[in-house]
């Protein structure tokens, strides 16, 4: 089992630097941050200024390495736009986006869930294909549209809520629904083929022939198998909680950390990009983790592999 | 004898969303006490729905009528809550594929006390301790350590085996095995039968034996029920069967038995397959491959009827019984005429 989480660790790692190693590359070979931060019109001197304050005019290798280094001695490097420390200026945003994400996952899997596991429960019936006809709605279409749609309805027609902003709670609500309804939609999807598939093996027959209720048979043994899938696309979205709200919190000017991205690589602001990768690429790879200790907790047919793995 | 289960004109029929389509057509049956009977037939021949329709395992697909008493409570149309007090009590049944049929995420010892809690209000250590006298019953060495392990943990025999322990949790009256050993390794399978065989001679249990294998329901059964196409077209004691079959697709099965003794003979098979059930002919359903097939088999359906010496002998073939003196000329009947003549 050591073995198996060290082996984890050293690939989730492996992965981090990745993501950090493309983005540098890109961003750098996408745009010359000094001409952006600094406008066309700015004297030749003050881009070399510039450009040398900030280690730019170094071959981009030197650069890199220089990067790594410095992430390891802690330092990520500070924003080009105000000089505040990068870390400083991403950490500030991400209570506010934990603030709409982690209520909209709370909404995805209170309703997906239980939708999911109903229409399963009732497949070919007319509340079934009801359930179906709106997951598949949820999930083809775009956030931003259907942001734009909620917005339309419920700020500009009917003015209950405001269409944008941050400044009191109802500024978060439609942001919620948003991603709510959508991530609602993938998972009780997931969850209704996930129960079918389990309702069709023969153990739940075996169950019905040893005398258990129906709601016993769906409860103790129907949901705990039906888990498994389930538990993947759950941990899918706990791992973007802090980058899944982009475009959500750019329809809704919510000043999180998805909207300090957008404009940070529109300015090439290079370490601050760079920090709010690292968050993502860290979150990502604690969720996996954490989704794959709970599928060996949910499935013993994993937890044995993983013991001869280990040994 | 006294009747355990009997099962009248039972029929099933699939809702196939456009149409209904019958996969049983009137099956009667009847067990006595401690009786070990033999279904046999192809695959698709209904010998395993009919038990699955009389525990009401079907599911809302299937409508289900006739009727099916187990000492004298009816079945069909009995609530929910009244068929799963008697299902894993008082009528217990495996499957054939033992390793897929428990559930994976709960350990064996969790899954044979849910059947002690619900039949037997057993609960704790009570339950524990009888757990492990069935896994001991069922020939499974060291019950105490196997309670904690999960089904993925044990071969296709050793599940088979929970599964037995676990359909003997509720003390059944009678047992169903769904081709219990199919799944399994041939030497498994002598053991099984074995077990099998002891635990329903020592606990006075009826045993219905569903198989595609003669062989299997020779060794085992004391009766046998032949199934075709949703119907059964013969049934009687197991040596009256083997001794005089009478219908021609029984006499078909018995010919594909490979003979361990003698000289060696390629093995018979009956040509042809099986309809499927929406598309049965108008007469008698195995008349498409039958080599005796005459006209009139197309028009009429054949009942089924006592026939030859052995009581209890029952045959659904037109050729046979009164019709078959008329129809004498037929060569291949007049051995099997000759013989019954005496009588």
């Amino acid at each position: 089992m050591l073995r198996y989480a060290l082996l984890r660790i050293a690939r989730a790692l492996v992965t981090v630097s990745l993501i950090v190693s493309i983005a540098f590359v890109i961003l750098r070979l996408s745009g010359d941050p000094a001409i952006i931060i600094l406008g066309p019109e700015a004297p030749p001197e003050a881009f070399k200024a510039f450009r040398h304050a900030w280690g730019l005019d170094q071959p981009i290798w030197v650069q890199y390495l220089k990067y790594f280094n410095a992430i390891f001695h802690g330092d990520l490097g500070n924003s080009m736009r105000d000089g505040r420390s990068a870390l400083e200026v991403v950490g500030e945003r991400i209570p506010l986006t934990l603030a709409i994400t982690i209520p909209a996952l709370f909404l995805k899997v209170l309703i997906g869930l239980p939708a999911g596991v109903y229409a399963a429960l009732h497949r070919n019936t007319a509340i079934d294909r009801l359930i179906m006809t709106l997951s598949v709605f949820g999930f083809t279409v775009p956030s931003f549209v259907l942001g734009l749609v909620l917005a339309m309805i419920f700020a500009v027609k009917l003015g209950w809520l405001p269409s944008g902003g941050s400044d009191t709670w109802l500024h978060a609500v439609l942001p919620i629904f948003t991603m709510g309804m959508i991530g609602a939609a993938v998972i009780a999807r997931f969850t209704r083929s996930a129960m079918l598939e389990v309702l069709g093996q023969p153990y739940i027959r075996t169950a019905s022939a040893k005398g258990l209720v129906w709601r016993d048979v769906v409860v103790a043994h129907a949901l705990p198998n039906a888990a498994i899938p389930t538990l993947t696309i759950v941990g899918f979205m706990v791992g973007s909680l802090v980058a899944g709200a982009v475009v959500v919190e750019s329809v809704f000017s919510w000043p999180g950390v998805g909207r300090l991205l957008v404009t940070a690589v529109a300015n090439r602001d290079l370490a601050v990009v760079q920090v709010i990768l690292l968050f993502v690429g860290f979150t990502m790879v604690l969720a996996n983790l954490i989704v794959d200790l709970l599928y060996g907790w949910v499935d013993p047919r994993l937890r044995t592999k993983r013991l001869q793995a280990g040994t | 004898m006294e009747t355990q289960l009997s099962i009248r004109d039972l029929t099933v029929d699939f809702d196939q969303g456009r149409q209904f389509v019958r996969a049983l057509h009137g099956v009667s049956l009847d067990i006595a006490v401690g009786e070990t009977i033999g279904v046999v037939g192809e695959s698709g021949c209904g010998k395993s729905i009919t038990w699955l329709a009389a525990l009401g395992l079907l599911g809302k697909r299937a409508t289900l009528s006739g009727s099916v008493k187990l000492a004298g409570t009816e079945l069909i149309g009995a609530s929910e809550k009244q068929l799963s007090s008697l299902r894993g009590g008082k009528i217990a049944m495996i499957f054939q594929d033992p390793s897929s049929s428990l559930n994976p995420v709960h350990r064996i010892g969790h899954q044979l006390g849910e059947s002690l809690r619900l039949h037997r209000g057993m609960m704790g250590e009570q339950a524990s301790a009888e757990t492990m006298r069935l896994l001991d019953r069922v020939g499974i060495a060291n019950a105490r350590q196997r309670l904690n392990e999960y089904p993925h943990e044990m071969s296709g025999g050793m599940n088979q085996r929970i599964m037995i322990a676990m359909a003997l949790a509720g003390e059944p009256d009678i047992l169903i095995a769904d081709e219990p050993t199919t799944a399994l390794d041939a030497t498994i399978q002598a053991q099984i039968l074995d077990l099998l065989r002891e635990l329903s001679r020592e606990n006075g249990m009826a045993l219905v034996l569903i198989s595609h294998d003669l062989g299997v329901v020779a060794d085992m059964a004391e009766r046998v029920a032949v199934m075709y196409c949703g119907r059964v077209i013969e049934t009687a004691r197991t040596d009256a069967i083997f001794d005089n079959p009478t219908h021609p697709y029984t006499r078909g099965l018995i010919a594909a038995l490979p003979d361990l003794e003698g000289p060696k003979r390629r093995l018979a098979s009956i040509p042809g397959t099986v309809p499927p059930p929406d598309q049965l002919p108008p007469g008698c359903s195995f008349a498409p491959r039958c080599t005796h097939a005459t006209p009139l088999c197309d028009v009429a359906l054949p009942a089924l009827l006592p026939v030859g010496p052995a009581a209890g002998h029952s045959v659904a073939c037109i050729h046979s019984g009164p019709l078959r003196v008329e129809k004498s000329k037929a060569p291949a009947r007049q051995s099997l005429t000759a013989e019954l003549e005496p009588a």
